[in-house]
C-alpha cells in the first residue's frame, strides 16, 4: 500500500462493516472491517468465493448501501448518499428495455440536461467506440448478451465518471466473449485511466485486467485477507498475458490463499458445516 | 401448420357448425325438425335479419352507441386505474389502508351495480359507461400496481447511479414499466369495457347492441337475438384487432415470444 500514499485516493474504505437485519433479532454480518484503498487511475480487482460480500463492498463504495460502522471516503471527502462521481456497471442486465441502444446511452446525458440532439450525437460516438455503430436503433432484447454489456459500458462511460465500479460485469457471458470484453474494457480504460473497482470470482480475469488483486475470505463476516500487486506491463492483451510466466507465478501464489476460502465457501453453502 | 391450412380448418369449423344448425332446425326427421325452429331459429333467418339491419342502416346507430360507451368506459377506467395504481404502489401506507375495501369492491359482481347507476345517471349512455368503468378500472389498477411494485431493482439502482432524480425515475423507469404491464392486460380490459356497455344496455336503455338483443328477446324473436349476438361477436373481434395493432406499435421494444400472436 506504499504506492498509494503518493497518488490521490479515489475510494477509501476504512474499517467498513456491513450488516443486514434478518427476520427476528439476528443480524447477518456480510463484510467485517474492510479497509481498502483505490488510488486515482488504479485498476483494482476484488476476488473471493461465492457469497463473500464482494458486491456488498461495491455497493458501499457506490453509496447504495450504508456501512453499519466504519467510514467511506471518495476523493478524500466523506461519502453521504449516492456516490455521484462513480459509474456502476451491474452484473444483471440494467439497460432500459423500452429504450433503443442509442437512447439508453444518451439517457445519462439527457438527465443531466444536455440537449437531446447533442446527447444523441455523443451517444452515437460512444456506440462506435464500443463497436456497435450500426446498432443504435435496436432494443435490448434484439441484442446478444455481449452487445448489451457493450451498450451498458457506453451508458456508464458517457457520463465520464471519475470512478468505475463493476460488479462481475462479464459474469453471464461465454468465455470468448468475456475475453473480448476484457480487452475492450482495457482499451477504453487506457484512454483516461479512471479509478476502477472490479469485482469478479475469476482469478485469471482479475490478474489479467488489474493493477492490484484483493482477496476476500469466505462469508459471513468476510474480511480482506490478501492484496497483491500485478507486475505485468501495460498495455496488455488478455489473450497474450495469460501465457507469460509472471502471470502463472502470481496466479499460483494467490490461488494457494484463495483455494482454502473457496472450499470454506462451498462447505458453508452446502449447509453441512464442513466435510467436503 | 401453414397459414392457409390453419385458416381453412378454422373455416371448416364454422361451416360444420352452421350446417348442423341448418340441418337440425329445417330438415324434418320423423315428421318434425329435431330442434324446434321457434326456440332455435335457423341460419338463413338470422342472416337475413343481419342483412336487413345493415341494408336499412338501423344497426349503425346501435353500433355507434355501443362503441362510444365502450371507448368512454375504457378511457376513463384505464386513466383511473393507472393513476390509483401508481399512487398506491408508490405509497405503500395508503395501499395498506385501502386494501380491504379494494378487495371488497372487486369481489362484488358488477351487475348488481347496474340498477344503482341507472338510478343515479339515468337511461342514457353514462350509466353504461359507469358499469364498464367499474370493470376496466380494477383490471388496469391491479396490473399497474403490480407493474410499478415489481419494477426491477437493478433498473432502479442503475437509474439512481446514472443520477436520475425522483421525477426522472418516475418518467424513465416506473412509468414505462407500469405501461407495459397495463398493455399486457389491454385485451381483457377492452373486452370488459364492451361487456359493461352491452350488459348495461341490456338491463335498461333505448339504444345499443344490448338494447337490440333485449328487444328481440322481449318479442320472442329468436332470430333477432342470434343476429344481435353475431353482430356483437364481429364487433368485439374488430375492436380486438384494433387493439392488437395499437399494441404492436407501442410495444416494439418487447420481445415477441415464439409461437404467440
Amino acid at each position: 500500500m506504499q504506492a498509494q500514499a503518493a497518488a490521490l485516493s479515489a475510494v477509501a474504505l476504512d474499517h467498513a462493516t456491513v450488516a443486514f437485519g434478518l427476520a427476528g433479532q439476528s443480524v447477518y454480518t456480510a463484510v467485517e472491517k474492510a479497509t481498502l484503498g483505490v488510488a486515482d487511475g488504479e485498476f483494482v480487482a476484488i476476488v473471493g468465493p461465492t457469497g463473500c460480500g464482494k458486491s456488498t463492498l461495491l455497493n458501499v463504495a457506490a453509496g447504495l448501501l450504508k456501512p453499519a460502522s466504519g467510514a467511506v471516503r471518495i476523493f478524500d471527502a466523506p461519502l453521504t448518499g449516492l456516490n455521484h462521481q462513480a459509474g456502476y456497471l451491474f452484473q444483471a442486465d440494467a439497460l432500459f428495455p423500452w429504450k433503443t441502444a442509442l437512447d439508453n446511452v444518451a439517457l445519462g446525458l439527457e438527465i443531466q440536461g444536455v440537449a437531446r440532439a447533442e446527447a444523441l450525437e455523443r451517444a452515437q460516438a460512444w456506440l462506435t467506440s464500443v463497436g456497435l455503430a450500426s446498432f443504435g436503433n435496436r432494443y435490448p432484447h434484439m441484442m446478444s448478451g455481449g452487445q448489451r454489456k457493450r451498450v451498458g459500458m457506453a451508458q456508464v462511460l458517457i457520463r465520464n465518471p471519475r470512478i468505475l465500479l463493476m460488479d462481475e460485469p462479464f459474469g453471464p457471458l461465454d468465455a470468448q466473449t468475456r475475453q473480448i470484453m476484457g480487452n475492450l474494457l482495457l482499451e477504453l480504460w487506457s484512454r483516461d485511466r479512471k479509478a476502477v473497482l472490479f469485482v469478479t470470482h475469476d482469478l485469471e480475469e482479475a490478474i489479467a485486467l488489474a493493477d492490484r488483486v484483493v482477496i476476500m475470505s469466505a462469508g459471513p463476516a468476510s474480511r480482506i485477507i490478501g492484496d497483491w500487486k500485478v507486475p505485468l506491463p501495460r498495455p496488455r492483451d488478455i489473450f497474450e498475458v495469460r501465457l507469460q510466466p509472471e502471470f502463472h507465478a502470481l496466479h499460483r501464489e494467490i490461488w494457494t490463499v484463495l483455494k482454502d476460502e473457496v472450499m470454506k465457501g462451498y462447505a458453508q453453502s452446502a449447509g453441512t458445516g464442513g466435510g467436503i | 401448420m401453414s397459414k392457409i391450412g390453419l385458416f381453412s380448418l378454422q373455416l371448416l369449423v364454422a361451416v360444420v357448425f352452421f350446417g348442423l344448425w341448418h340441418l337440425l332446425t329445417t330438415v324434418p326427421i320423423g315428421g318434425k325438425p329435431l330442434l324446434p325452429p321457434f326456440f332455435f331459429s335457423n341460419p338463413v333467418d338470422v342472416a337475413s335479419q343481419i342483412v336487413a339491419w345493415f341494408a336499412s342502416g338501423v344497426i349503425w346507430k346501435h353500433l355507434a352507441i355501443t362503441l362510444l360507451e365502450s371507448v368512454l368506459a375504457f378511457a376513463i377506467g384505464s386513466f383511473g386505474g393507472i393513476m390509483v395504481g401508481f399512487w398506491f404502489a408508490r405509497q405503500p401506507r395508503i395501499a395498506a389502508v385501502f386494501d380491504p375495501y379494494v378487495k371488497m369492491i372487486n369481489a362484488l359482481p358488477r351487475v348488481v351495480l347496474a340498477p344503482i347507476f341507472t338510478l343515479w345517471l339515468g337511461l342514457g349512455i353514462w350509466s353504461k359507461v359507469a358499469l364498464g368503468v367499474t370493470l376496466v378500472f380494477f383490471i388496469v389498477f391491479f396490473n399497474v400496481y403490480q407493474g410499478v411494485k415489481e419494477t426491477s431493482a437493478t433498473l432502479i439502482d442503475n437509474a439512481r447511479m446514472l443520477g436520475m432524480s425522483e421525477r426522472q425515475q418516475l418518467r424513465h423507469v416506473y412509468w414505462p414499466s407500469a405501461l407495459s404491464w397495463m398493455f399486457s392486460s389491454l385485451h381483457t380490459a377492452v373486452g370488459f369495457a364492451v361487456v359493461g356497455a352491452v350488459v348495461g344496455e341490456y338491463l335498461g336503455s333505448a339504444a345499443g347492441l344490448g338494447y337490440l338483443i333485449q328487444q328481440a328477446e322481449g318479442t320472442f324473436d329468436v332470430a333477432g337475438v342470434f343476429a344481435g349476438m353475431i353482430v356483437l361477436s364481429a364487433f368485439v373481434i374488430l375492436i380486438d384487432l384494433a387493439v392488437t395493432l395499437v399494441e404492436r406499435r407501442l410495444l416494439v421494444w418487447r420481445p415477441v415470444a415464439v409461437g404467440q400472436g
